[in-house]
Parts: structure tokens; C-alpha cells; sequence
């Protein structure tokens, strides 16, 4: 990362990695969101058969993050997984990725509505949320009382800025001074604009880092369209 | 030959006789032979193709299952030709039923004709996949005794003339002994239509000409205003297309792309001070509208219709005595087809008038009318072996009953389009069907396709013949959103935005470029877009009268092979720009003086610094796909090369590209060499490269994967559910390209795109062509030839209101400029 953003909250610093993975230098911790494991396969009893290569692209770029942020700690938001059979449908050589990956970190997968109880034999701990610091972590953005800090997923945020008269969309981190959404790290998962009702009375004066080609950058909520 | 007495008695009743191709055909037909006849339009093209059958069943007797399966390409011309049947059916009382199946045949009457088949069964390709996928149509097609394959020519031309194609190859083997008879419009190449015909190897089928029309009469419309320099909208003629409007009893107005329509309509309807009636119609608007539009025409309610090539095919709408077309017909064949839109009688003469919308397509044009004249064809040849359309045929095979891989593939090997289909390409679309095709073998388990102890392959499950029959078909179309018109009110002093009624449709991207407040021409007026809701757009009416209207996305078909060399043979001939308006005459000319005037077998790369900016300006004529791909492949050289390219533009006649360096001082220097410049080479890894990372290269995936089945149709009412279930195809195609590059679907995307969207192909061709055949010009500033496409970068990069002022100041400048007799 050439020049890294900073979003701070309660006095804990978080750089936004243009993988879409969120890096807590003070804690060393690598944070990542809606990985949806397995989404690929989810559909193939339907006889809809798309390509299985979406968890090992998911899993190889996890690889690349870690290897430039060298954390100590890793914890997935949840919806890790994308349905309860995922863990049964994964390939060999990717599941044994995913435990290489583990095995390197201390690692913490927080529950999600798309995987209640995560599998148990991938490595590291299952728990429904957990705190960082003063900032709680969970999966669900909940309402938050004066002083509380959240960093959550679920919402797969986009954000679509208008520049010399084209429309720019990409996966954004969202945040204000209390709360950050992040974007969906797995490769099929889709996103949703900051500017639709889901995202409604979560935030005050926010901004966005989006996610460029080959940069993170960030607007202030005047500039989101 | 023999023609049964009572329709003998029905020809001379009405004081006719049967034409020469129209007994030649029955001939055939009663040989059992298949056969071809191209006739212009008008010319009893269709009778011909019904009378082998009306006879034969008057003979035989009816309801003897179906004996003849009529297919054409559009669903409203089906019924029509259904309805035009009737009458001699019913005049020569000739025991004859027919019936129509489309996407619209309800459900009863699908079970109906199951039951109680129609002898004669008039429908559209589609529906011809879905007949052969019943279970039971071996039992309804078994007795069938010929097929009337209907505007053929242009149905080969596109998927849904492969998949048809394919579907005939299962009629024959249901029905081995009926013929097809093909009934198309003049093309370039009849030979391979015969061939398409017949099963491989077997003898290509017989052609009957038709009688030719009378040769149409067609001017160019020498306006008094001045020709513009660059741009489609054809405005400044608005007041003498009016003119012969109101000259006309019936005129229709053909242009190129839906926005076009939708200007020229307003523009029409501002300058109509008769209140004459005035129609529009083109593919996004309701159905019910323009079923409307139809109708009032065939009652003569009308005086003219602004339309796109919604009009081109069927049959007669009304007595159109005058065609216009705006903006040039970029083919010949094109251009007759349209023009045969009027005076639908053979001994009288199409009237036709052109209207180009600047300069270089006064050329264009020009070229249109010569080849017009001496009815030269520039029809494409037929689109042959697409693995996304097998793909989709292996499902509908499977879903008819199981089968055996081995005699599948000689059934389909049989079609003309599969001819040079091998058994290992075959194999794997096998494989694609059952699995998905990937190296990772994921899917053994849920396979769509089980092999059975027998060695037959059968259908995994009757879901999938379900899911098959919701997502058949070869159009894809763009996303489109609706569009109502919203009314505004205030509710406790805030602005609520109400849905109305629906005016029709339009494309997602053209959507997802608007702000709320922003003004847009739609269904012929001027709209405020109001925002999105659950059903799509919200729009109220504007008094805006400058909107910010659908940029020019260019016409659906780029500039024919065949007009392109002409327009550069004239170009070339001095003494043919006798002919041409006197503006665009002392435009050439003066290009000669301050340039050059390239050779027919030459391309002109011009060379200038302008403002703090040098240019390269090109001349290829290849059309604006091919010039787009081009532009993309030099920015990268030139980039390579130190030149700092900043951006091009394309248009259908020339390409340019600006950069910081002096391109002129590199070439004089030796540091480059134009010749290495455009050497075929970048056709290789730099093509490979960009169309890679291209957007253009995701839509084309997108289409051929619905096409193959691996993702579904959003079926309409079901939205919200398909947007949950659905992954994004371009997130597929990004992780697929990386894992699986060999994939059989990133194949048949790149042979569509090298086709189509990127037009590799004919830039291929190009680059031959002009090997050691690039004539340079370094120049001190813009020649005349080079305006119009700097006019259209300045076009490009600005748009909005109140720039327009601004832009014309700019364009006077530029084009005092290259003028200047200095």
C-alpha cells in the first residue's frame, strides 16, 4: 500500500487494504467480512452450475492480504461460509488452504446469519461477537448508544460516485465517527449501494473508501450518489 | 405443373395466374425436393411457399396430424401471415386448419394442437426448440411433410438461425421425409442458403428466382441548409423531411437507433404545423403501443412513422408510398429491404429518399445509391457453429427423452452450421451440460445429465426441463427497466413522486447514468427522470426543451464491407464528386489542396499539432467497432513507444488519437515507423490483453452464458427472488478467466466478440489490406477531412445544458481553421 487511509474509531486506527480485508495495526489484526465460502457450489442442486474457483480465488487473495499485513490475529464478520453445507462441499486442495491459512494466525470466526455454527475443524474459535479494543465487532450492525463503536458486515456496501460525467461504482468500507461497515470479501458476493433504505439510520456524517483497480479512495457523503 | 382446378379457378377469378416461381416451387415441392426462392417483397413470396402444402392437404384430406410447420421470425408477423391465409383458404373452401403457436399461445390451446394438431402450424424459431424438446413430438411431427422456413436471410445470420437450425436437424429425424422451403429476400451469397437447407453432403437445394421489381427511384436529399460537419441527428433537414411528409400519402421514416427515432419524432412533431398524424415506432416502447401504431396504419389513420428495424421485416402495414432514410443505411442490402418497405406492388417503383446527417455520410450514402442501382448485396454470411447455442441444444435433446451421445452427435453434425463440428468440441459441450465443464470435477454429483445402464444419457431431473423451457432461446436482451410516468405531488410540504402508466422501456445503463432532475427524450417526449422504484423508473413530464438526451451510441451495424470500399473509391475519383452537393465537393477538394486525397488501396494517416496537443488521424472506413479496437491496440503502442497518448475517438469513417509527444518529429526522426505502427502483430498478445480486462467482453460472456444455460433469465415478476439467487456474470467471468482461461464458454465468448463487439475480424482484414499502403501526411494543422471526427472528441468529452453555445464557438473555429485557404 502505497499511501494507506486511516478510519479511526474510539481512538483505534484501522487501515482499509484494497483487498477489502480492514487491518488493526494496534492489535495486528486482519479483519475480514462476508467471505461466503462456497457460494459457487451453493446452487448446483438446482442444476445451476457455476465455476467452483470462487472460494480459492476468495482464499488466494485472503493469502496475498496477510502476507503484505503479517497480522498475529484473524477474524472473519461471518457469513464466512455461504450455507450449512459448504464445509461438506469444499474441495480437497481449498480446504486444505484454508487450514494452511488458519494455522499461521490466531483466528476467530464470529457467526452470521449465512453460517450460524461455522465448521469446526477449519481452525480457530467460533463465537458470536467479540470486542477489539473498545470497538465491538459482530456480523449484524445493531443500534448504538453514545460512546459505543461497531465494525460489522452483512450489507455488502457499494458506493457509486459521478465523475466528468460517468458513474464510478465499487465495494466500499463505510464509516462514521461510531460505526464501519465492510465490504464483502468472497468473489461471487454482490453489493449493495450505501444510498439504499438497508443502509438507512446507520450513519451520521460519513465517508466512503472505495475500492479502485489499484487504490483505496476515500469521499465524503456530499460526493456519493 | 399440377395445380388443382379449384385453385386454378381462384387465380383467374381474380384475373390472375400463377406466377412462373410460384408453380417452379410446387414443382419442386412435389418432387419432394427442398428449395430455395428469393424473390424481392411483394413478389407472392409467401402463396408461393403455401401452395405445394394447401394443395397436397386438399388431396389428402385434413386433420391428418401437421403437415407443414411455417417458421418466421417475428411473433406479430406470424400472426398476420396467419390471417392473410385465411381469405384464399376460405375463398377456394379448401379443408385446410391453421393455427399459430408463439410465446404467447396460451397454455389451453398448447394442449389443444397437442391433441387435435392444425394441419398448417404457423410459428417462430423458438417455438421450434420447444416442439421438438415435448416428450411427445415425435407422435405430432411424425406425419409431417414440409417446413417453410420464412425471411430466411435474416434469420441465419444470428443464433437464433444456429439454434433453428439445430432444431431441424431433430424435425428430420422425427419427420425423415419433409422438405423445407426457404423463402428469402436477395442476398450476397444464395449458394450458401441452398446449403443451409439440406442435411451435410446431400445435394444443396435448387433456386427459384422470383420475378425483379420494378428498380426503385431514390434521391439524395440535396438540402439548402448546409450539411453539417459531424454528428447524427439529422435536424437541420427536419423541414424538408416534413415537406415530402406532406407530399406523401404514407411515409416511413427509418433511422438507425432508438434515440435517433425519438429526436427525429420530436423534431417532426414541432415543425407539424398541419397536425398531420405522425407516429413513432422502435423496439422499447409498450407492445400495446405500437400494436396501436400497426393498426392505425393499415387503416391509412396515418401520414407517416419514425421508426428503426421494427418496421423492416413482414408484411404490409398500410400503402407506403415514400421511404426516407436518415443518417446513412451503412449496407446496401439493408437499404433495399427499407426501401421495399414502400409501393409493396412489383411494377411500380420504390420511392426512396436519403437523408444523410453529415458529410462523410453524403458519401456514404452516395456509395448506397450506386450500389442500390445495380442491386449489389451486402448480406452477411450465415453465422455457423456456436458451442453457447449446442450447449443449449443438448438440454432441449434431453429434454425430450434420453438419447445417445453418438447418434446426437451425427444428427447435429448433419445441419450445415455444424458441418466442421468435431467429435472432441462435441464431447465437451457434452460435458458442459452434464458438469459445468470444470477441471475441478464439483459437480459430479448433481450432473443435469445421468448415464444409464443402457448407455443413453437422460435428464438428471424434470426441474431442469422446466428451467429449459423458461430459459431457451438466443436473445438476450439488455436489462431494460420500465419507465411510468410519475406524477408529482406534495403531501405535509414534501415532494411525492406517484407511479402512472407505463410508456415503455429502457436500458439499465442508460438508467444508471442519471441523476434525479435530469431530462431525457423518451416515447417522443421530453421526461424528468424522478428516481427509482420497486417497478423502475419514475418520470415526469418536462418543459425542458433542451434534455440531455441518450448519447449517440452509435448505429447496431457497422458501416458494410462493400459500402466501405466504394466510399473509398470515390473518394479516390475526383471526377465522381460531380455528383455529390456542392459544399461537400468544395470540402474534398480543398482536402486535396491542403492535404491529400488517399488511393482507393491506401490509408491516410494524417499528423498535425493543434493547440498544445499532437494528433494522428487515420482513415480506415472499417466501421466504428473495428476503429474503437484499433484505437485501443495503438494507445498501447504508442504508449510503449514514449508518444504519451492521452485518448481517441472513433467514428465509422476514421479513428484519432492525441498525445503529448510529436508524432510527426518520431516518424521524420525514424524513431517510429507507421508501418510497424499498424503491423498485423497487434493482433496478438495486445488484442489478448485488452479484450481481456474489456467491458465489451463481459457483456459478451454475460450473453453467451444465459444462452448455454449457466445462469438463468430474470423471468419478469420474479425479480426480486433471480436477483438473490443470481451471481453477477462479471464476478464469474473475472474468477473463471483466472482458473479456467480454456473454458468452453470464455471460447464462445471471445469467437462473439472477435465477431461482433470488438469486430477483430474485420480489423484483421484491414491490417492486410493496408501493408505497405499507408500514405503519411505531416501536416502544420487540420485538414479538412479531419474535422468532422475532432468535432466528435469535443462531442464526446462535453455534454449538459447550456454547453451547447460554448461547443459551436469551438467548432467554428476548428473548422475556419482547417479552411483557411493559406
Amino acid at each position: 500500500m502505497s499511501r494507506s487511509h486511516r478510519i479511526t474509531l474510539s481512538g483505534v486506527d484501522f487501515v482499509p487494504h484494497l483487498s477489502g480485508a480492514l487491518f488493526a495495526p494496534d492489535f495486528e489484526a486482519l479483519l475480514v467480512a462476508d467471505l461466503h465460502l462456497e457460494k459457487g457450489t451453493s446452487l448446483a442442486r438446482r442444476g445451476v452450475h457455476l465455476p467452483p474457483y470462487d472460494t480459492r480465488e476468495s482464499l488466494l487473495q485472503l493469502q496475498a492480504a496477510i502476507e503484505e499485513t503479517q497480522p498475529r490475529r484473524l477474524i472473519f464478520l461471518g457469513d464466512s461460509f455461504h450455507d450449512g453445507g459448504a464445509r461438506e462441499r469444499i474441495d480437497a486442495a481449498d480446504l486444505a488452504l484454508l487450514r494452511a491459512i488458519t494455522a499461521v494466525a490466531e483466528t476467530v470466526w464470529i457467526t452470521g446469519n449465512h453460517d450460524p455454527s461455522p465448521p469446526q475443524d477449519v481452525g480457530g474459535i467460533i463465537i458470536e461477537e467479540m470486542a477489539l479494543g473498545p470497538v465491538t465487532l459482530r456480523h449484524h450492525p445493531r443500534m448504538l448508544r453514545d460512546g459505543e463503536a461497531e465494525i460489522s458486515g452483512h450489507l455488502h456496501p457499494a458506493a457509486a460516485i459521478h465523475a466528468r460525467g460517468h458513474r464510478i461504482r465499487c465495494r466500499c468500507f463505510i464509516a462514521d465517527a461510531q460505526r464501519l461497515i465492510m465490504p464483502a470479501f468472497g468473489s461471487y458476493t454482490g453489493a449493495l449501494n450505501v444510498r439504499s433504505e438497508a443502509f438507512d439510520g446507520l450513519f451520521g456524517d460519513f465517508n466512503v473508501w472505495m475500492i479502485g483497480e489499484k487504490a483505496v479512495h476515500r469521499f465524503p457523503a456530499a460526493q456519493v450518489r | 405443373m399440377s395445380l388443382p382446378q379449384r385453385f386454378l379457378d381462384w387465380f383467374s377469378a381474380r384475373g390472375w395466374a400463377p406466377r412462373a416461381h410460384q408453380l417452379r416451387v410446387l414443382d419442386h415441392a412435389q418432387h419432394r425436393e427442398s428449395v430455395l426462392l428469393i424473390s424481392p417483397t411483394g413478389g407472392g413470396k409467401t402463396l408461393a411457399g403455401f401452395l405445394p402444402s394447401l394443395a397436397e392437404i386438399t388431396e389428402r384430406g385434413s386433420g391428418e396430424g401437421i403437415h407443414t410447420l411455417y417458421v418466421s421470425p417475428l411473433k406479430a408477423l406470424a400472426v398476420d401471415i396467419a390471417r392473410n391465409l385465411e381469405a384464399p383458404i376460405a375463398e377456394m373452401g379448401l379443408p385446410v386448419i391453421v393455427e399459430t403457436r408463439t410465446g404467447d399461445t396460451p397454455h389451453s390451446k398448447r394442449v389443444r394442437q397437442r391433441q387435435k394438431p392444425p394441419d398448417i402450424l404457423i410459428t417462430t424459431p423458438e417455438q421450434v426448440s420447444l416442439l421438438v424438446a415435448d416428450p411427445h413430438a415425435a407422435h405430432l411431427l411424425k406425419g409431417m411433410r414440409t417446413v417453410i422456413l420464412d425471411e430466411l436471410h435474416a434469420m441465419v445470420t444470428s443464433k437464433r438461425g444456429v439454434l433453428l437450425s439445430l432444431a431441424l436437424t431433430r424435425v428430420q429425424a422425427l419427420a425423415p421425409n419433409a422438405i423445407r422451403i426457404g423463402l428469402s429476400a436477395t442476398v450476397a451469397d444464395p449458394d450458401a442458403l441452398r446449403a443451409w437447407l439440406v442435411p451435410t453432403g446431400e445435394k444443396p437445394a435448387p433456386l427459384v428466382l422470383g420475378q425483379p421489381g420494378a428498380r426503385p427511384e431514390i434521391r439524395i436529399l440535396s438540402s439548402v441548409e448546409r450539411v453539417p460537419w459531424s454528428g447524427h441527428s439529422s435536424i437541420y433537414a427536419i423541414p424538408e423531411i416534413y415537406d415530402e411528409i406532406r407530399k406523401a400519402r404514407m411515409t416511413l421514416v427509418f433511422v438507425n437507433t432508438r434515440s435517433q427515432a425519438e429526436l427525429v419524432f420530436q423534431a417532426l412533431w414541432e415543425a407539424n404545423d398541419d397536425n398531420l398524424p405522425i407516429a413513432l415506432h422502435h423496439g422499447s416502447l409498450d407492445v400495446g403501443q405500437r400494436r396501436k401504431v400497426e393498426a392505425a396504419m393499415g387503416e391509412g389513420r396515418l401520414r407517416a412513422v419514425v421508426c428503426t428495424s421494427t418496421l423492416e421485416l413482414g408484411i404490409d402495414w398500410g400503402d407506403v408510398d415514400l421511404v426516407v432514410h436518415v443518417g446513412a443505411p451503412k449496407g446496401s442490402s439493408r437499404l433495399l429491404q427499407r426501401i421495399g418497405r414502400s409501393n409493396h406492388k412489383l411494377d411500380l417503383p420504390s420511392q426512396a429518399l436519403l437523408v444523410p446527417s453529415n458529410r462523410f455520410e453524403v458519401l456514404e450514402c452516395q456509395a448506397a445509391l450506386q450500389a442500390a442501382e445495380v442491386n449489389a448485396q451486402d448480406t452477411e454470411y450465415p453465422m455457423v457453429l456456436k458451442m453457447d447455442v449446442l450447449a443449449q441444444h443438448i438440454l432441449c435433446r434431453a429434454c425430450a427423452g434420453p438419447f445417445r451421445a453418438d447418434e446426437l452427435f451425427a444428427e447435429v453434425s448433419s445441419a450445415w452450421t455444424y458441418r466442421k463440428l468435431t467429435r472432441e468440441e462435441f464431447d465437451k459441450a457434452i460435458d458442459y451440460v452434464a458438469t459445468g465443464g470444470y477441471a475441478l470435477r464439483a459437480y459430479e454429483r448433481y450432473a443435469k445429465l445421468k448415464p444409464q445402464g443402457d448407455g443413453t444419457l437422460r435428464l438428471a431431473h424434470p426441474r431442469l426441463a422446466m428451467a429449459y423451457r423458461l430459459n431457451m432461446g438466443t436473445i438476450v436482451e439488455d436489462e431494460m427497466l420500465k419507465v411510468r410516468l410519475a406524477h408529482v405531488k406534495r403531501r405535509l410540504g414534501k415532494r411525492v413522486v406517484v407511479g402512472g402508466r407505463v410508456l415503455g422501456e429502457v436500458e439499465e445503463w442508460f438508467v444508471s447514468q442519471l441523476t434525479v432532475g435530469q431530462t431525457f427524450v423518451f416515447a417522443g417526449e421530453v421526461l424528468r427522470f424522478e428516481g427509482l422504484d420497486e417497478f423502475g423508473v419514475l418520470a415526469s413530464r418536462s418543459n425542458d426543451r433542451e434534455p440531455m438526451v441518450p448519447s449517440y451510441q452509435g448505429g447496431k451495424f457497422p458501416l458494410s464491407t462493400y459500402l466501405a470500399e466504394r466510399v473509398r473509391q470515390m473518394l479516390a475519383d475526383p471526377l465522381s464528386w460531380n455528383g455529390l452537393p456542392p459544399q461537400v465537393r468544395a470540402w474534398l477538394s480543398l482536402q486535396r489542396f491542403r492535404s491529400v486525397v488517399p488511393k482507393a488501396d491506401e490509408m491516410l494517416v494524417e499528423t498535425f499539432p493543434r493547440a498544445d496537443k499532437h494528433y494522428m488521424v487515420c482513415y480506415p472506413f472499417e466501421g466504428r467497432l473495428a476503429h474503437q479496437t484499433l484505437g485501443m491496440l495503438l494507445t498501447r503502442r504508442l504508449e510503449r513507444a514514449g508518444l504519451q497518448p492521452l485518448g481517441f475517438v472513433a467514428s465509422e469513417y476514421a479513428l484519432v488519437i492525441w498525445m503529448v509527444r510529436d508524432l510527426s518529429l518520431a516518424v521524420a526522426s525514424g524513431r517510429i515507423s507507421l508501418g510497424r505502427l499498424f503491423d498485423e502483430d497487434m493482433m496478438g498478445d495486445d488484442l489478448e490483453a485488452w479484450m481481456a480486462e474489456s467491458a465489451l467482453m463481459k457483456r459478451t460472456f454475460r450473453n453467451a452464458a444465459i444462452i448455454a444455460g449457466l445462469i438463468e433469465r430474470r423471468q419478469p415478476g420474479k425479480e426480486k427472488t433471480a436477483r438473490q439467487m443470481t451471481v453477477n456474470t462479471d464476478l464469474i467471468y473475472d474468477v473463471l478467466r483466472t482458473h479456467q482461461p480454456d473454458h468452453l464458454l470464455l471460447r464462445a465468448a471471445w469467437d462473439d466478440a472477435a465477431d461482433g463487439l470488438i469486430d477483430a475480424h474485420r480489423l484483421g482484414a484491414m491490417l492486410r489490406r493496408i501493408k505497405g499502403q499507408i500514405l503519411h501526411k505531416p501536416l502544420d494543422t487540420v485538414s479538412p477531412l479531419s474535422v468532422p471526427i475532432l468535432l466528435d472528441i469535443s462531442r464526446e468529452s462535453v455534454y449538459g445544458e447550456g454547453h451547447d453555445a460554448l461547443l459551436a464557438e469551438a467548432a467554428n473555429a476548428l473548422i475556419d481553421e482547417a479552411m483557411r485557404l493559406v
